[in-house]
């Protein structure tokens, strides 16, 4: 199919892409010739039943694995061709993620959760500190800092996920389901979160998500089927 | 160090495990300082250099007498000072419990060892006009509340009376003391004269156990042994001169090698120490996968999750290892006090310290080095999904 195109500029560029698990002898084809375009500061939301390949399509995008066919440009950078260790690197600098089941470390407090990343920069212990706490602050969780995940409700997690996603300044939001896990309140208020990183930071953002609510904060939406697109539509009114 | 926190962080995730971990690993090097000190006692005599005084025993055993007819030549060796001598006698006062060791000893003994027996001038000069005085200990007179002038019998273990009777009566003219409370075991002595003993005795005459020789000047003691072994080269009774702790040494290895002893000793549990802890990391590292999956999510290397699961196993080791020699340290004199002497051990030195830290560090990585090796190679996007 031809390429879902959102916008002008460019952030995300993918042709023919295609990805094939092997079982054994067994090749089971999970996403085939995808083509889409991202524009910079799109909110882009993939949609589709379980097993149309929308996570794998988002873990291509994140960087988290590498196609069987085609090519992923994003941000000029043509990332299905880099070694895993610039692969690494790369999502270090340009990658935010932001998981369904928050995937914070538990032993670690969510200041020091929120750290992480910014452990990979040069930054002094003082800045890294700094940094955190402001991130912290966006997602009102200033007051929780010293809390571990467990001592967190699922909402706050979340949030604290969102704090550690965004802390080094990435291009590029990269959600697995953010909303899945958390009631309804709470998952207005992470996606309320994504929103304003989106509209106020001028964040990329590419979001799985089941749920057609969720899917209504975005400014587009794209379907999958059995590893396809199958639609594309830009949301006329997000909420 | 700016990944000290997370390390440390993931090392106390499980408190209870990690505290079982830490006391195993503690345990281990606290056997394993114990250990070294008792072998490095046990090793220490096994330099000639510099030794004021030294005990010429048969080159076959220490159980095999020598001839008193060596005094002479003995003491005319240059550099000879004082030579005396002893013979083990195996007697027991009532019962063969409580042991305590009893020499017949010649009449210069007691001035051989100004520094390990004090006994007062006129016990001396009791001790030295008396056939059959013997001079004990203050702990031994202490245990069996001997009194100076008590007559005292011996049961013979080894050499029955030439009456064959095994009967030996004493006369205690003497208590001694030690102010060295690392030779506090000699106050367990028992001795009297050898001529007593050479008289009396139904299996040998004119020989005796050892001879302890005296030097004039101690850095000549490689020169006087070799003069000394140098007497009987060749005859049946060849003799092998060696400093007072090698002596010792070589009397305690009749039980066996103590160094191999503590080999086994600390290979048994450093086998069951490298289990134990290679279990725990396997286990924990098992239990983050996901977490470590997240850490190169989020841009970690490969071979910075790998150096992050290995100084997390090396800080586990070194910290219980530190505190098990620590403590090593602490108990190794109160051993050596408790035991009177007769296990005198020496401190924990750099090269014990030095050896732990390399067993750590060893231990550290190995125990380390396949859960790190899973945590490296693992895949994100499995590891995310739980398979």
């Amino acid at each position: 199919m031809n390429a879902v195109q959102t916008g002008s500029a460019n952030l995300i560029e993918i042709r023919d892409l295609g990805k094939t698990y092997r079982r054994g002898k067994q090749a089971i084809p999970v996403l085939q010739g995808v083509n889409l375009d991202v524009a910079a500061g799109d909110f882009f939301a993939l949609m589709g039943p379980s097993g149309s390949g929308k996570t794998t399509l988002l873990n291509l995008i994140g960087g988290l694995d590498t196609p069987s066919a085609g090519s992923i440009v994003i941000g000029g950078q043509r990332i299905d061709k880099l070694s895993g260790a610039a692969l690494a690197r790369w999502r270090a600098a340009h990658v935010g993620f932001v998981f369904q089941f928050y995937n914070l470390l538990p032993m670690l407090s969510a200041q020091k959760n929120v750290e992480l990343p910014l452990l990979l920069t040069k930054l002094s212990a003082g800045e890294r500190r700094k940094r955190a706490a402001i991130a912290l602050q966006l997602v009102g969780l200033a007051d929780r800092a010293s809390h571990k995940p467990g001592e967190l409700s699922g909402g706050q997690q979340q949030r604290v996920a969102i704090a550690r996603a965004f802390v080094t300044d990435p291009t590029l939001l990269v959600c697995d389901e953010p909303t899945g896990d958390l009631d309804r309140a709470s998952a207005e208020e992470v996606l309320g979160l994504l929103q304003q990183l989106n509209r106020a930071h001028g964040k990329t953002i590419v979001m799985v998500t089941h749920d057609p609510r969720a899917a209504e904060h975005a400014t587009h939406m794209v379907h999958l089927d059995k590893g396809e697109l199958v639609g594309a539509a830009r949301v006329a009114q997000p909420v | 160090m700016k990944y000290f926190s997370l390390v440390w962080a993931a090392l106390w995730r499980r408190k209870a495990r990690t505290l079982f971990t830490l006391f195993s690993v503690l345990t281990a090097f606290l056997l394993f300082g114990m250990l070294d000190a008792v072998r490095t006692a046990f090793n220490a005599g096994d330099q000639l250099a510099g030794s004021g005084r030294m005990i010429v025993s048969s080159k076959l055993s220490i159980t095999q007498p020598l001839p008193i007819s060596l005094l002479g030549s003995i003491e005319r060796v240059p550099g000879v000072r004082q030579v005396g001598w002893a013979n083990w006698f195996g007697g027991y006062y009532q019962h063969p419990t409580p042991f305590f060791p009893n020499f017949a000893v010649s009449s210069n003994y007691l001035s051989l060892f100004r520094d390990r027996y004090e006994l007062p001038p006129a016990q001396a000069r009791a001790f030295a006009d008396t056939r059959d005085g013997a001079v004990v200990g203050a702990a031994l007179a202490k245990q069996f509340g001997w009194k100076l002038g008590q007559r005292v019998p011996l049961i013979a273990g080894i050499f029955p009376r030439s009456d064959g009777s095994n009967d030996w009566n004493f006369q205690i003219v003497g208590i001694f003391t030690t102010a060295n409370p690392k030779l506090k075991a000699a106050e367990q002595q028992f001795l009297f004269h050898w001529k007593y003993f050479d008289e009396g005795n139904a299996y040998m005459k004119n020989m005796v156990g050892w001879y302890e020789v005296n030097l004039a000047n101690p850095a000549d003691s490689d020169r006087v042994a070799q003069a000394i072994d140098a007497l009987s080269r060749n005859s049946d009774h060849e003799t092998r001169t060696q400093t007072e702790q090698a002596f010792q040494a070589s009397f305690a290895k009749q039980i066996g090698d103590i160094g191999l002893i503590a080999g086994g000793i600390m290979a048994a549990v450093f086998f069951t120490l490298l289990l134990l802890t290679g279990n725990t990391m396997a286990q924990a590292v098992r239990e983050r996968i996901p977490e470590l999956a997240v850490l190169k999510t989020l841009g970690f290397q490969d071979h910075t999750v790998l150096a992050l699961v290995l100084a997390e196993s090396v800080l586990l080791i070194v910290l219980g290892g530190v505190l098990g020699m620590a403590l090593a340290m602490l108990l190794t004199p109160m051993v050596s006090a408790a035991s009177g002497g007769a296990l005198p051990l020496p401190p924990l030195g750099l090269q014990s310290w030095l050896s732990a830290l390399g067993l750590m560090l060893a231990i550290g990585l190995l125990v380390g080095a396949l859960p790190a090796l899973r945590g490296m190679r693992l895949q994100i996007v499995d590891a995310l999904a739980g398979r």
